[in-house]
């Protein structure tokens, strides 16, 4: 199993980075924080183009070793690196961007082939291109490619996005996602958006002042009421199921998750496909009695497990549904419903659920 | 009327050839400048930028010393069995080059440092060692600073006189160069030929600063982009 194992440390006099945490062989791993609190330093040290003390491995093999005075130029490291902007070279057209790297690799080592990537991020028309004629979105989507094309053993991923607009970002997240599902390396991911951490990370490493914060797998950390991303109004949950049917009728699809069943608009997966949905906590609601007589579909039997005001009207609360292994789901709440009702830790209830996204 | 057109073929050769030299040594000291964090960066730049201030006179009668018998670079020629530089044409082209070298390191170094550091560290992430990135991210984005400094270089090379005077005296096909050329026209009253030259000069001159202004253009139009 492929394994990413770092320790930073970095004194620059406003700044401390003070850093160590392993990353597994596959997936996302989201480095979450504010603006300033070390994310893009970690990443920049684990592709060598910054030098912190410590120590940074992948697989066993060693990329900075300060006990054994290892360090590894950047342009040794078998890493794909995508910036925050798209960074094209401006005297090369796509085509010859996307072989810069490619050729630099020996085709021994070439894992991923040109065409493949090309259609996987859909810039097949822009080849013959400049840089300089395409959208931000298109230029980002080149700029993945590119470092796909390195068949790197690790891509670090600098908040690709944030310097896009949001209909850039709507164009851009579905290749992100296919990547997700198609690629079999590490990623590491930096983001301070929750809702891109929430839609592709499988495992999250929040930072906080240049200090790891919480680390955990994405459904636990998302769920934390005590840490920034559950009290962002993008609050959410993310919970696995399993496609069970489809109701042509009504045009529904039926998911199996633990402790019950969900009924959403018609998704396009064969049944008995594993998916991961994902639930806002603005999306939830709590009930005392089974209701009867709702157009909500969704109810699910829970137990609430932690409740936290988020600001003077709403709170948080944090659910547990009923089947193995009781993923939690998140609802916000108004304090006066709370009170209204009598919610308290503990207490057996029904989550009605109004809206469901798919992640992937 | 005759006019002697040796001094232009001269002067042409000379020019081209200072510049192609300082291609060749002035491009890595701009580079350096630009990537360095030595403590050595400013004195560097200063040495560079000095030709711009002193007086030409001042410039050629230290390398009149320095490249003469008795100097230090003299007495090296000579070991070499080169003989003394001074009233030679390559004497010339030494002098030419340290003359006009801030005319290219300073637009050079000043593209340099507008690529900025991130192609040069994305270039790296694809695997290009340090000199790879030089010559296929460094160089072709900084080509219109290097060319519009080259023209530079040329076009004072063109024009350069006390230096010449002072290391290169007035041999005729050796170090008669158009600028001393048409001095020497007019110190005799011969005002056609010196006419001649002299207009032609100032044709080239405005080619030149049209060249200069079109190309930066350009350049500013590619930044938009």
């Amino acid at each position: 199993m492929i394994e990413l194992d770092v320790a930073f440390r970095l004194d620059r006099g406003n700044f401390t980075l003070d850093v160590a945490f392993t990353a597994p062989g596959l997936g996302i791993t989201g480095l979450f924080g504010r603006s300033g609190c070390g994310k893009t330093s970690i990443l920049r040290c684990v592709a060598g183009l910054e030098r912190a003390a410590g120590h940074c491995r992948l697989d066993g093999e060693t990329w900075q070793d300060d006990a054994k005075g290892i360090f590894l130029k950047t342009h040794r490291r078998p890493i794909g690196y995508v910036f925050q902007e798209a960074s094209l070279f401006a005297h090369l057209s796509v085509r010859d961007n996307l072989k810069y790297g490619m050729r630099r690799v020996p085709a021994s080592e070439h894992q991923i082939a040109f065409d493949e990537v090309v259609d996987l991020l859909g810039i097949r028309q822009h080849l013959e291109r400049a840089p300089s004629g395409l959208s931000g979105g298109e230029r980002q989507r080149v700029s993945i490619a590119r470092a796909l094309l390195t068949s790197p053993r690790l891509l670090l991923m600098d908040e690709p996005l944030s310097a896009l607009d949001h209909a850039s970002k709507q164009d851009i997240l579905p290749y992100l996602e296919r990547l997700h599902d198609t690629l079999r390396i590490p990623v590491l991911y930096v983001s301070h958006a929750p809702d891109e951490v929430a839609r592709l990370a499988d495992r999250i490493v929040l930072m906080r002042d240049g200090q790891v914060q919480a680390i955990g797998s994405a459904t636990e950390i998302l769920s934390r009421l005590d840490l920034p991303l559950a009290q962002d109004t993008e609050a959410s949950a993310l919970i696995e199921g399993r496609v069970q049917s489809h109701d042509d009728n009504y045009d529904l699809t039926r998911v199996a998750i633990p402790g019950g069943t969900l009924t959403v608009g018609r998704l396009d997966q064969a049944t008995e496909s594993r998916i991961r949905l994902r639930i806002h906590a603005r999306d939830v609601s709590i009930a005392i009695r089974k209701p009867e007589t709702s157009s909500i579909l969704n109810v699910l039997p829970a137990r609430i497990v932690e409740m936290q005001e988020i600001d003077r009207s709403h709170l948080l609360v944090k659910l547990c549904t009923a089947g193995e292994p009781h993923p939690p789901l998140l609802a916000r709440i108004t304090r006066y419903s709370r009170d209204r009702l009598k919610l308290e830790p503990g207490q057996e209830v029904f989550a009605q659920v109004k809206a469901v996204a798919l992640m992937d | 009327m005759t006019l002697n057109l040796e001094p232009l073929w001269l002067t042409l050769k000379l020019a081209s050839l200072t510049t192609f030299v300082l291609l060749v040594i002035g491009t890595p000291i701009a580079w350096w400048l630009s990537q360095t964090r030595s403590r050595m960066k400013q004195v560097v730049a200063t040495l560079v930028a000095l030709p711009l201030v002193l007086p030409p006179t001042v410039l050629g009668f230290y390398l009149l010393l320095l490249l003469g018998p008795a100097g230090p670079i003299g007495k090296l020629t000579e070991a070499l069995g080169l003989g003394t530089l001074p009233f030679t044409f390559p004497g010339l082209v030494v002098g030419s080059v340290i003359y006009s070298l801030p005319f290219l390191v300073q637009p050079a170094h000043n593209a340099f440092e507008a690529i900025g550091s991130r192609p040069l560290e994305v270039a790296a992430t694809l695997r290009a060692s340090p000199l790879d990135r030089f010559f296929s991210v460094a160089l072709p984005l900084a080509l219109p600073g290097l060319l519009s400094g080259g023209i530079l270089a040329f076009a004072h090379t063109v024009g350069e006189f006390g230096v010449i005077l002072m290391i290169g005296g007035n041999i005729p096909g050796e170090t008669k160069v158009l600028s001393i050329a048409i001095y020497d026209h007019v110190e005799s009253l011969e005002w056609t030929q010196a006419h001649w030259l002299a207009g032609g000069m100032v044709l080239f001159a405005f080619l030149v600063v049209l060249s200069m202004n079109l190309l930066g253009q350009r350049m500013r139009q590619i930044g938009q982009d």
